[in-house]
């Protein structure tokens, strides 16, 4: 189980959230082709290395926020609220090897 | 060399010394006039096909690491064809037909039992959508009954019908064509049947850049072992599609997720065929060695680690342990994960790409292994004649575009 950090109430174990897929993906607008609307609603970069999502503490506060999480070794390197900054991306090569998950 | 009956006693008067290995381990050549990637059972299969049934036989696999290795490799063997939208229904019960007499065919023991698959229902929902799946089957000609639960008790007669359990048994739709086969034979079938037929099988060769012409036509791969030119590139990389297609500018309606199983120690024959449950999350068979087969849900986040939460595996042996109780004291030995491309309507990509001569075969989700003979033979079709296969055509990139999708909930056994 991995243990993700809620900007607003610390580090929980991962059952009190749901992942909530790629974020910063922003909805365009109403005028927008087909296209478009395919790639807002459907197309996702899945990228291997670190990626920035958005989480959902779903039993703990209620509210979304976006972490920059390896997806090799499924650390996590930040957690930011919705607004905020976008933290840094480390460079690949500080991801070093997959962590012990937490159990 | 062929294997039969003879050959086996030849063999056995010689020891067992003389069996020659089984496929080619050939250098990769300058060029080759396509090249699938991803050796494992969907792209072994779909070398196979491009070779006996097409005539193409200067092409190539390459494989990151071994052929089979990757989920060929970790599934849990189940093979079954009653989903519910006309277009997944072909699709599958292309596969089955294949599995029949796939070992005759190449010669090789795929261990393909039908020895039936029983999906339970635990909530009057549950029964409402079998009953539905039972009706959408029967008029495409797909057998799939209904068993009440003195049937499903016959059926499998370790099954738990105590109506005070968390989630009692109201019933069950059984495909008695389902099954399993071995998984591993499937891809080392495929692999030799292949090899024999001309096809190069490179392992330890990872793709690292997909080469375009002046026109954006692919025109070859760059690998670890050097660069092959190619006008054809079918990318059969399960998990690893997105890294692969973002090579050739492709962005990919895929995300991945660790799926998990894990096995028991072996144990005399007790379990008959296979179960899986929905609503509780688990699927489980034994296999011919004896181990129960266990299979649990994807992790909730986008990885590539092979491995996932332990919580996954419990909340499974959870489901497990309440549907067979007898069950609770078996030790389990292993456990692993792999890596599943999933689409957003849980269907499979079997199609072209914006980019010519690219094309891809992907999205298989949580449920891949079942289609191996199918969806290798629909797209060696899409490869080698450029055009989608007559059951592959709705399975296409475009569909998330045009809006026709093919909403298949029952494309993983177990609800997401």
């Amino acid at each position: 189980m991995l243990l993700v950090t809620c900007p607003y109430c610390g580090p929980r174990p991962e059952i009190e959230f749901r992942q909530a897929g790629e974020a910063h993906i922003a909805r365009p607008a109403i005028t927008c082709s087909d296209d478009e609307w395919a790639d807002f609603l459907y197309m996702r970069d899945n990228h291997k290395g670190y990626m920035r999502e958005r989480w959902r503490h779903v039993a703990g506060c209620g509210r979304f926020f976006n972490v920059v999480r390896h997806t090799v070794t499924d650390k996590f390197v930040a957690s930011y609220k919705v607004g905020e900054e976008k933290p840094a991306i480390p460079a690949e090569a500080a991801a070093g090897p997959r962590v012990e998950i937490v159990r | 060399m062929h294997f039969s009956f003879f050959s086996l006693l030849r063999q056995a008067f010689a020891k067992h010394e003389g069996w020659p290995r089984q496929w080619r381990d050939p250098e990769p050549k300058p060029a080759y006039d396509a090249v699938i990637v991803g050796a494992g059972g969907h792209g072994l299969a779909t070398a196979y096909y491009m070779a006996a049934e097409h005539g193409m036989r200067n092409i190539a696999v390459v494989e990151k690491g071994w052929l089979g290795g990757g989920n060929t490799g970790r599934n849990t063997t189940i093979i079954r064809s009653n989903y519910l939208w006309e277009e997944s229904e072909a699709l599958y019960d292309h596969a089955l037909d294949i599995w029949q007499d796939l070992s005759q065919v190449l010669n090789y023991n795929v261990m393909y039992s039908a020895r039936g698959v029983l999906m339970l229902a635990h909530t009057i929902h549950d029964v409402q959508v079998a009953k539905r799946h039972i009706h959408a089957n029967r008029l495409a000609g797909i057998e799939n009954e209904w068993l009440d639960p003195g049937q499903c008790k016959d059926f499998v007669p370790v099954l738990n019908l105590d109506p005070n359990i968390r989630y009692p048994i109201m019933g069950g739709a059984l495909q008695r064509k389902g099954g399993v086969a071995r998984h591993d034979a499937v891809a080392w079938g495929y692999a030799r049947a292949a090899s024999a037929l001309g096809v190069d099988i490179i392992q330890n060769c990872e793709v690292k850049g997909i080469r375009r012409d002046a026109s954006g036509a692919v025109c070859g791969l760059d690998t670890t072992r050097g660069m092959i030119a190619t006008k054809k590139v079918g990318v059969v990389a399960a998990g690893h599609t997105s890294v692969l297609m973002q090579m050739a500018g492709v962005r990919m309606p895929l995300e991945s997720y660790p799926l998990q199983a894990l096995v028991s120690e072996p144990l005399k024959p007790i379990f008959p065929c296979v179960v899986m449950s929905n609503t509780i999350h688990a699927y489980i068979s034994q296999s011919d060695k004896g181990d129960l087969v266990i299979g649990a849900g994807t992790d909730q986040y986008n990885s590539y680690s092979q491995t996932g939460g332990l919580h996954i595996t419990q909340h499974t042996l959870d489901a497990i342990c309440e549907l067979f109780p007898m069950f609770r004291r078996v030790r389990m030995l292993r456990n692993w994960g792999g890596i599943v491309d999933v689409t957003p309507d849980r269907s499979p990509i079997i199609a072209k790409t914006p980019v010519p001569g690219l094309f891809v075969n992907c999205g298989w989700g949580t449920g891949g292994f079942k289609a191996t003979p199918g969806s290798g033979h629909v797209f060696a079709h899409t490869v080698a004649t450029g055009e989608p296969h007559r059951i592959a055509a709705p399975f296409t990139i475009e569909r998330f575009k045009t809006g026709r999708l093919i909403d298949e909930a029952a494309a993983a056994a177990v609800a997401h």
